[in-house]
């Protein structure tokens, strides 16, 4: 196994992109990666996607986004894994070049999603769910979250308006993003104000349909040094599922394969939470940043709304998380996400991060969950030099 | 959904029909084959009784395509009384008087329609449980 690192970082900003199209999404966020990273070609091509065929009749998006950007004839195929596709082709990267079998590996996330009205993107986005058995009933994504939301709240004894840190802490850091789709100050007051889409998920609880993409290169670590960039390694990359049916799962408000996919990561990088300097999470929806806190080790079970409420999840806290705003704020283009968060990390640990940089942030970690907890892929980066 | 595939889900839908297996005694549903305690294979139906009670629940007020006309309802997780848990649609109630706990049974209903042209869906949804009268 060669040391992998990610030599270069490109984004679109996210938002409602009416403009452009899937393709041009992705050229876009290539070549910014490639011209941060200095290279012209690659040897392979992935694209991490969710909804292209449901959403904007094209799939095959592997062939076609190369030959778009130029890059006609290398190995590309399109990886899916729900809302964790982005993170899930940052993986097949890292297992071609860590493998040997490449040497130069693009990773593009791309999602389009605003082309449609809202009951055609809750059926499509639904699809990551169980469909003879959860969709078909009528259950949307969001409700599937207020299902996990209120049993969490009966359990632990925490009332509605605990949760509001979680959109005032990611909104805060979004500001500051010009690559975030809201720059909107979120108050407690405009947490309990906001309006309920399922009871008791309310619209700040909730990440916002949107067009994104994002990319990154990956390389031997040896290129890195070339570069004038601080070299970022991968230091750890793991994916952990569980039943795809929230019904299915031995208890539903432990995300079990968010534990075996931060349990790998941690044993694969030699470390563990307390080393973590800052965590980019899954907040697609309040509820899964409290459950994916406590699944990573960084709170006990039942805790997770307790550190936020602690403001330990602050740029100044314990462990920051959504940094850039997340998938509340900074937005969540499905199948671009887990690369957004990648780029993010690296961002923080170059320094590049801003008013929002974490103070000495040596050691980053990224997590991506598809659907409500079935597939969880986790990257842990380091700064080496 | 296509015909056959309502047809593949028939004794699921209307009759709550998972499995239970063999080796150690595990009720299964929604049916999977494969034991999900002992992981031996578990192929033997098994007929639940219908009855449960409300895990948790929520109200849709933003229906995925195909459920806008039914929109607002309320779906919940139920668990059976022999311990599996289902996720379904809660019906003859009013979304303010449903609670974590109550008791609910099995119904089956109209889950959806495909249009005037399309197939119409039927399945189970879950209700309070009425109270018997003595006769």
């Amino acid at each position: 196994m060669r040391d992998v690192a990610i030599i270069g970082i490109g984004q679109t900003k996210v938002g409602e992109h009416w403009d452009l199209g899937l393709r041009h999404l992705a050229l876009e966020a290539l070549q910014a990666a490639m011209k941060d990273a200095g290279v012209e070609r690659a040897d392979a091509l992935y694209v991490g996607n969710m909804l292209s065929g449901e959403l904007t009749g094209q799939e095959h998006l592997g062939a076609l986004i190369a030959d778009f950007a130029g890059l006609r004839g290398i190995e590309a195929v399109k990886i899916e894994a729900a809302c964790g596709s982005g993170a899930a082709a940052v993986r097949m990267g890292y297992i071609a070049v860590a493998g040997g079998l490449a040497d130069v590996v693009l990773v593009v996330g791309v999602e389009k999603m605003t082309d449609y009205l809202g009951p055609r993107v809750t059926a499509a986005l639904a699809m990551a769910a169980d469909a003879d058995y959860e969709a078909s009933q009528g259950v949307s994504f969001v409700a599937l979250n207020a299902l996990l939301m209120r049993r969490y709240m009966h359990e632990f004894g925490y009332r509605k308006e605990d949760f509001a840190p979680f959109a005032v802490n990611a909104h805060a850091n979004g500001m500051n993003n010009p690559n975030a789709m809201f720059h909107l100050k979120v108050t407690p007051e405009s947490y309990a104000r906001a309006p309920m889409i399922a009871d008791p998920v309310n619209l700040l609880d909730s990440s916002p349909v949107c067009d994104g993409a994002a990319a990154v290169v990956l390389a031997p670590i040896e290129w890195a040094r070339q570069l004038d960039h601080p070299v970022v390694r991968i230091a750890a990359s793991a994916i952990g599922t569980d039943a795809l049916a929230i019904h299915d799962r031995r208890d539903p408000l432990t995300l079990e394969g968010a534990a075996l996919s931060a349990h790998r990561a941690y044993q694969q990088a030699g470390l563990g939470p307390k080393e973590i300097d800052l965590f980019e999470l899954h907040d697609a929806f309040s509820i899964m940043a409290a459950l994916s806190l406590e699944a990573a080790g960084f709170a006990e079970k039942g805790k997770g709304v307790r550190l936020a409420l602690d403001g330990e999840i602050t740029l100044h806290g314990r462990i920051p998380i959504a940094t850039m705003g997340g998938l509340k704020a900074r937005g969540h283009p499905v199948g671009a996400t887990g690369v957004y968060q990648i780029v993010e990390v690296v961002q923080q640990l170059r320094g590049e991060a801003g008013d929002n940089q974490v103070p000495d942030a040596r050691i980053g970690m990224a997590q991506n969950i598809g659907g409500s907890g079935a597939t969880v892929i986790t990257h842990i980066l380091e700064r080496v030099g | 959904m296509t015909l056959a595939g309502t047809w593949r889900l028939r004794h699921q839908r209307y009759q709550l029909q998972g499995e239970v297996c063999e080796k150690c005694g595990s009720l299964i549903f929604p049916p999977r084959d494969v034991c999900p305690e002992c992981e031996a294979p578990a192929k033997t139906p098994y007929t639940f009784s219908g009855r449960g009670e409300v895990y948790s629940y929520t109200t849709v007020y933003h229906p995925p395509a195909g459920f806008e006309e039914d929109a607002p309802y309320t779906v919940a997780l139920v668990r059976l009384e022999e311990g599996p848990m289902v996720t379904a649609q809660l019906t003859d109630v009013d979304a303010e008087q449903v609670e974590i706990g109550m008791p609910v049974e099995m119904v089956t209903r109209r889950i959806s329609a495909e249009g005037e042209e399309g197939i119409i869906t039927y399945g189970y949804k879950f209700r309070p449980v009425l109270r018997r009268t003595r006769g």
